[in-house]
């Protein structure tokens, strides 16, 4: 095993550990807490940059812990897709690094806010980089362990109320992961998923394996936030500091995407299955719910919380048409949505530190006092709703143009009409925050802290991400060109991971 | 001895999904255990009985295992899963605990100012 290859794909997990234990030892001293947390989440988006561009030159890296040979021991394998989505974990740590030093609290950080963002970081990596589906379920564990303490830092009444919902259906989900696991091993006695895929095409006709992928469905299906499985989302996301949901908002659900990507183009292919009818309906369900929960609400973070759902709908329906164009739509979609996303909520934080307030009817005369914040909010917020030449265009196009071609006429209809509807919440926040004039009594500022300039910083290169990936939308069609047509050429995938070592 | 665990499996998830579909959030989290506990027992089950031959090489023998042994990589999954559940559920337990601290009530009911 070439040591460089171990370094690149251990590096992406290993770095934020270190950070996290470094954090851990450094507990009383707030302040080298907060540069061990830009230095490390700046080394992992390093290490991430690295990692893509030798995938992209020498195809898929794989890493054999203890060098053990293929099926017995713990693989990780880095193909395009998990290290583009290590690329945008690493792109949203740095910024959420950033953007806590201005916002989390003095509080918050002496309970050890630091450590478990590194911690979230690693889980997620590790999540995305395991070629074993008994330690994606580990990973995932890691990630939900960091993701709950997050969530409940500061403790207030709202946040016990969503934490509750969230975990006990994260749990819920774990446990169906779990339990599809041990079926399936008993069934195949593997659980790499090379192996596995190897294993499974000699049981095609068996009802078991059915049974199974629905298991791993469901269970997914919940991490990712789809419909039906959706509710904990929009009742724990508003709740935590808005560092938090932002880092939530751009990783969390698309770990669960990133898997139903993996499983169902490795290890259960799509095909013309009972599963990829099922995907196609809550595709479709997933992105109207959202859509239209969003327009019932009046808080900043819930309207982007319930446009979270409706944005993971565009992605399965890339998953489910399952044709190339498809696939190819699925990959540009998350690259774009992680980063407008997680943009977006980072907004709704710079607001609430200019006007106190995430309600929107308290909300008001921002584009008369601040025009530079209004228009850093119209790039990622007309990106999300699909107007050209923005990044979320080019992946609402190449989505629909595949729908299309599949001739799924009234999936095709949804994705339009939900493109329009996201248009008119992101004007409904426009009007109301940006527009109208400050209402009477409306709320306080909250009290005055400096650093609103790394808010601003944050949020500028978050934006200018956006338009790049619009204006040059060419290359990263091409990278999710070489991403789709290595996921759909699971063979390529087995021989690097079983092949030699 | 198969049948007995699996109907055993069987009765431990509906048991789980019962208690964890009532309103209070004590039974919610005794339901998770129970949830936790029914997967283990299923992977324990599913990957298939083998009694009295534990996957020991005897002293002096070739180092290959001969013969039908126990699978001992379920077990250390169900190690893995026990261990992992074990902290998640301590977690649970916490924060039901600051929950009740903090809405002053043991019922779901009384939780929904953050749905709405």
């Amino acid at each position: 095993m070439n040591s460089a290859v171990a370094l690149q794909t251990t590096l992406p997990i290993l770095i934020p550990l270190i950070s996290g234990a470094l954090s851990l030892v450094l507990w009383r001293s707030r302040q080298l807490q907060r540069g061990i947390s830009v230095l490390g989440t700046g080394a992992l988006m390093i290490a991430s940059v690295w990692l893509l561009l030798s995938v992209y030159a020498d195809g898929i890296q794989v890493m054999y812990a203890g060098n053990w040979p293929a099926p017995f021991g713990i693989v990780l394998v880095a193909d395009l897709l998990s290290s583009i989505m290590v690329l945008l974990t690493g792109i949203t740590g740095l910024a959420t690094a950033v953007y806590s030093l201005a916002t989390i609290s003095k509080t918050h950080e002496h309970y050890g806010y630091y450590p478990l963002m590194h911690l979230l970081l690693a889980g997620v990596n590790g999540a995305f980089l395991t070629g074993d589906i008994f330690n994606l379920y580990v990973w995932f564990e890691v990630m939900l362990v960091a993701s709950f303490a997050l969530l409940i830092l500061g403790g207030e009444r709202a946040q016990m109320e969503g934490a509750i919902k969230y975990v006990t259906l994260n749990l819920v989900s774990s446990a169906i992961f779990l339990s599809a696991i041990g079926l399936l091993y008993g069934l195949t006695g593997t659980l790499n998923m090379a192996d596995l895929a190897v294993k499974l095409a000699d049981h095609q006709d068996n009802p078991m394996v059915q049974v199974i992928a629905m298991l791993f469905l469901m269970a997914f299906g919940i991490k990712a936030g789809a419909f039906p499985l959706f509710f904990w989302l929009p009742a724990s996301y508003h709740t935590p500091r808005v560092a938090v949901s932002s880092l939530f908002a751009g990783l969390l659900t698309k770990v669960g995407v990133y898997a139903l990507f993996r499983v169902f183009t490795l290890i259960f292919p799509l095909g013309d299955s009972l599963t990829r009818d099922l995907l196609l309906g809550m595709a479709g369900a997933t992105m109207l719910v959202g859509v239209l929960g969003a327009a019932a609400q009046f808080e900043f973070r819930r309207i982007l919380s319930f446009h979270i759902i409706s944005q993971i709908g565009y992605m399965l329906m890339g998953l489910a048409l399952y044709t190339p164009l498809a696939i190819i739509g699925g990959v540009f979609y998350i690259i774009h949505h992680i980063i407008v996303k997680s943009n977006l909520f980072l907004i709704s934080g710079l607001v609430y530190r200019l006007q106190g307030s995430y309600d929107l009817k308290q909300l008001g005369g921002v584009w008369r006092s601040h025009p530079m914040i209004g228009v850093l909010f119209l790039i990622p917020a007309l990106s999300l709703a699909g107007l050209p030449p923005l990044s979320g265009f080019f992946g609402k196009f190449i989505v629909i143009k595949a729908g299309v071609e599949a001739q799924q006429w009234w999936l095709v209809g949804v994705a339009l009409l939900v493109g329009l509807l996201t248009l008119y919440s992101m004007t409904k926040i426009w009007a109301e925050v940006f527009w109208k004039a400050l209402p009477e009594g409306a709320a306080a500022p909250a009290q005055q802290r400096g650093g609103t300039s790394l808010m601003v910083i944050t949020i500028v290169a978050l934006s200018t991400m956006t338009v790049l990936i619009g204006v040059a939308a060419e290359p990263v069609y091409r990278l999710a060109e070489h991403t789709a047509s290595q996921l759909l050429d699971s063979q390529a995938y087995i021989q690097s991971v079983m092949g030699v070592n | 001895m198969s049948t007995l665990l699996a109907t055993a499996v069987g009765v431990l998830y509906a048991t789980a999904i019962y208690l964890i579909l009532r309103r209070s959030i004590v039974k919610l989290v005794i339901g998770l255990v129970l949830l936790s506990n029914a997967a283990n027992l299923l992977i324990f089950t599913s990957s298939g009985l083998t009694r009295y031959a534990p996957p020991l090489i005897p002293e002096g023998a070739d180092m290959v295992l001969n013969g039908v042994v126990a699978d001992p990589l379920a077990q250390a999954l169900i190690l893995t899963a026990i261990v992992i559940g074990f902290g998640v559920l301590a977690f649970a337990v916490v924060l039901i605990h600051r929950a009740y601290e903090v809405v002053k009530a043991d019922d779901m009911d009384q939780m929904k100012d953050t749905d709405t």
